[in-house]
């Protein structure tokens, strides 16, 4: 199937990274290099360079175990890295945590979705808010102005993000009660909701029909094209990858083995022997 | 399905109505006479258990973390509740401000206990909490057992070993005796004050909930990594709702105090702690209202069942047990659900019935 896609544009990548002509020209969202972390003698990533585009929509594909929800653990430092740097939007993020990552443009999805299940669905884009929204405890206790006004606006807002994906009419819901195509949706409206520059999806496709997975595919580019972010995504499905993705970095046993535009990593004779040749299932159409 | 915001505006206004009622009703029966001398007696002790449990439930229920020491945090607002009121005597006549002000002392130093003991543990996953604030509760026992405190017209005056060790002048008062507890408490609280002090305690706890930090609070409960992910953190988090939690339970404490006479560390030992995590369990976890009907039920049924109270502690240990047992058990949860069910069920038979 040929899809028509409206590409960012593309300009000649510089650094030592091997990825093709994209957008990264004048100043990449995201630079990492030499990102690597051992778990007790594992080198789950190793050497792990890449720089990603304002705009672009890239994907990281490698087998189970690669180490693929590593690198997305370790660019949210939810692992410190043993080695490497990251830097976004040229600032150095080694001192940062979990929470300054998001606070700094970084917002993820999960591999096994993490939603608040006990919140509703509208509480649950509401914590994405939280830190547009500008009022403490005490206005909060005290019911000052400021709580009126504050919680007004993360209404709003959170009712336009869910119309945006077509889930208004589950806002009151409990997030733990939605079926799993929902809740895979509101886990990323949720992250879109923090403001990121930079959006990481673990395995957005996983589970879904082909329909869904088409849908899915709308999604991630209308994000794009409205939010004008970042997008990275894990993901098993070829056709989604090979669909969407501008560049592709293949990782395996930790290491990036190729990287490049779809058409190069679907000729890559290393990549074919390393990963789709062991998975025959996934011919890229 | 309703909209879950306005079914919990529509619960907090129930709880507040049931207290509200509750008083109401209480003020009458203690007008008219109609009141046995114990249960009077049991009326500030009460309020008193109630703000613990819903101080409590913030930190069980609301927060998700297990605290084994909310005693501790209860002694430390008595003891410093009745330093406060008992320090304040001369100064101020008011008996109700003085009970004021050693009710916000009491909590604000329990307050800086639970931050202190916040900073090292509320970073840590797991069962830490548990274990910290249950060492808490023993040590806060122990050391209040060890302190002699007393003022004279030059100060104040502590020490480690004995009442004569302080040697106040002629005019001077103990206050803490050592094992004796604190001593010579003039009785500064009411009823009255604790219904006060539970409006108080619901209006922070409610608003608390219900607002943006509160949100942030249940997210954390719900999954700490989901959380961060989206720019949460979660000490703060858990700092808010666990300080305030042991902010509340201080001015509990000092309530209670300020109720008798003489009060001994003793009484806010272990068993009390886990005396008021059974209202908490029994009451439902994050249910503010259940956890005021199982503080003032289980506060008075052993007064009711004065023969069986030497295994008081053995049945609400098995009453523990068997209401986890049913919260984990699928069975019986499915059993209870299916009740529940054919209840409305049979509440939408009726209606149709009454229709045609
Ligand atoms: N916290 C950890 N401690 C020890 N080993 C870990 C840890 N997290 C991941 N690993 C190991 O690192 C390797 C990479 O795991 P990772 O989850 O990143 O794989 P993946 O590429 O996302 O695989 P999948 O496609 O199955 O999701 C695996 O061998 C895994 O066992
Ligand atoms: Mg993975």
């Amino acid at each position: 199937m040929n899809r028509v896609r409206k590409k960012t544009k593309m300009v000649p990548l510089p650094s030592q990274s091997i990825v093709p002509e994209r957008d990264v020209a004048q100043k990449p969202i995201l630079e990492v290099s030499r990102l690597g972390i051992n778990f007790g003698g594992l080198a789950a990533v190793e050497d792990f360079n890449i720089a990603v585009g304002p705009t672009e929509i890239s994907g990281i594909i490698g087998p189970n175990g690669a180490g693929k929800t590593t690198i997305f653990n370790l660019l949210t430092k939810v692992y410190q890295p043993t080695s490497g740097a990251i830097l976004l939007d040229g600032k150095d993020t080694a001192n940062m945590n979990t929470v300054q990552i998001n606070q700094a443009g970084i917002a993820r999805t999960f591999q096994n979705i993490r939603l608040f299940p006990s919140l509703s669905v509208e509480d649950n884009v509401k914590i994405g808010l939280h830190n547009q929204i500008g009022y403490g405890m005490f206005s909060g206790i005290f019911r000052l102005p400021r709580f009126f006004s504050g919680e007004r606006r993360a209404r709003e807002r959170a009712m336009e993000l869910l119309d945006i994906f077509d889930m208004t009419h589950l806002a009151s819901h409990r997030a733990g009660s939605l079926p799993y195509g929902a809740q895979r949706r509101l886990e990323l409206i949720r992250a879109l909701a923090t403001n990121p520059k930079l959006l990481l999806l673990d395995e957005p496709a996983a589970g879904m029909n082909p329909s869904e997975t088409e849908e899915l595919m709308n999604n991630i580019e209308k994000i794009r094209d409205r939010f004008q972010i970042a997008i990275m995504l894990i993901e098993h499905d070829m056709r989604l990858v090979m669909g969407i993705c501008e560049g592709i970095a293949v990782i395996n046993y930790g290491k990036i083995i190729a990287k490049g535009t779809p058409e190069e990593i679907q000729n890559n004779p290393l990549v074919i022997e390393a990963y789709l040749g062991k998975k025959k299932g996934y011919q890229p159409c | 399905m309703r909209s879950l915001r306005l079914r919990s505006n529509i619960d907090n206004l129930l709880t507040y109505g049931l207290v509200i009622i509750a008083y109401i009703v209480m003020r009458i029966l203690i007008t008219s006479g109609n009141i046995s001398s114990s249960l009077q007696g049991q009326l500030v002790p009460i309020t008193a258990y109630i703000v613990m449990a819903v101080s409590l439930n913030l930190t069980v229920g609301v927060l998700g973390e297990l605290s084994l020491g909310h005693a501790g945090f209860m002694s430390v607002g008595a003891f410093s509740g009745v330093i406060t009121a008992t320090l304040l005597t001369d100064t101020i006549p008011m008996t109700w401000l003085r009970l004021a002000l050693a009710l916000l002392i009491g909590g604000l130093i329990a307050g800086i206990f639970g931050f202190l003991i916040g900073i090292p543990v509320l970073r840590l996953q797991g069962d830490y909490l548990a274990i910290v604030t249950l060492a808490f509760g023993e040590i806060i026992k122990n050391v209040m057992n060890t302190i002699y405190l007393g003022y004279d017209a030059n100060g104040i005056r502590i020490s480690m070993e004995s009442a004569n060790a302080l040697q106040l002048a002629e005019d001077g008062k103990v206050i803490l005796n050592g094992p004796m507890g604190a001593i010579g408490i003039t009785k500064l609280s009411t009823f009255n004050a604790g219904f006060v002090l539970i409006l108080i305690t619901l209006f922070i706890v409610l608003n608390l909930i219900n607002s943006r930090s509160g949100r942030a609070i249940k997210a954390v409960r719900d999954d700490k990594i989901a959380a961060e992910s989206v720019g949460i953190s979660s000490w703060r988090y858990r700092m808010m709702a666990f300080v305030t939690s042991a902010t509340l339970a201080g001015a509990a404490g000092a309530l209670y105090a300020l109720n008798y006479t003489t009060v001994v560390a003793r009484k806010f030992d272990f068993n009390t702690s886990i005396l008021v995590l059974v209202f908490v369990v029994l009451g439902g976890m994050g249910n503010i209202r259940g956890s005021i009907i199982a503080a003032t039920v289980l506060t008075v049924l052993p007064e009711v069942l004065r023969a069986f109270n030497e295994v008081r502690m053995l049945v609400y240990a098995v009453i523990l047990i068997l209401v986890m047992l049913v919260r984990n058990n699928l069975t019986l949860r499915q059993l209870f659900q299916k009740i529940g069910i054919k209840r409305r069920n049979s509440l939408a038979n009726n209606k149709e019935g009454d229709d045609s």
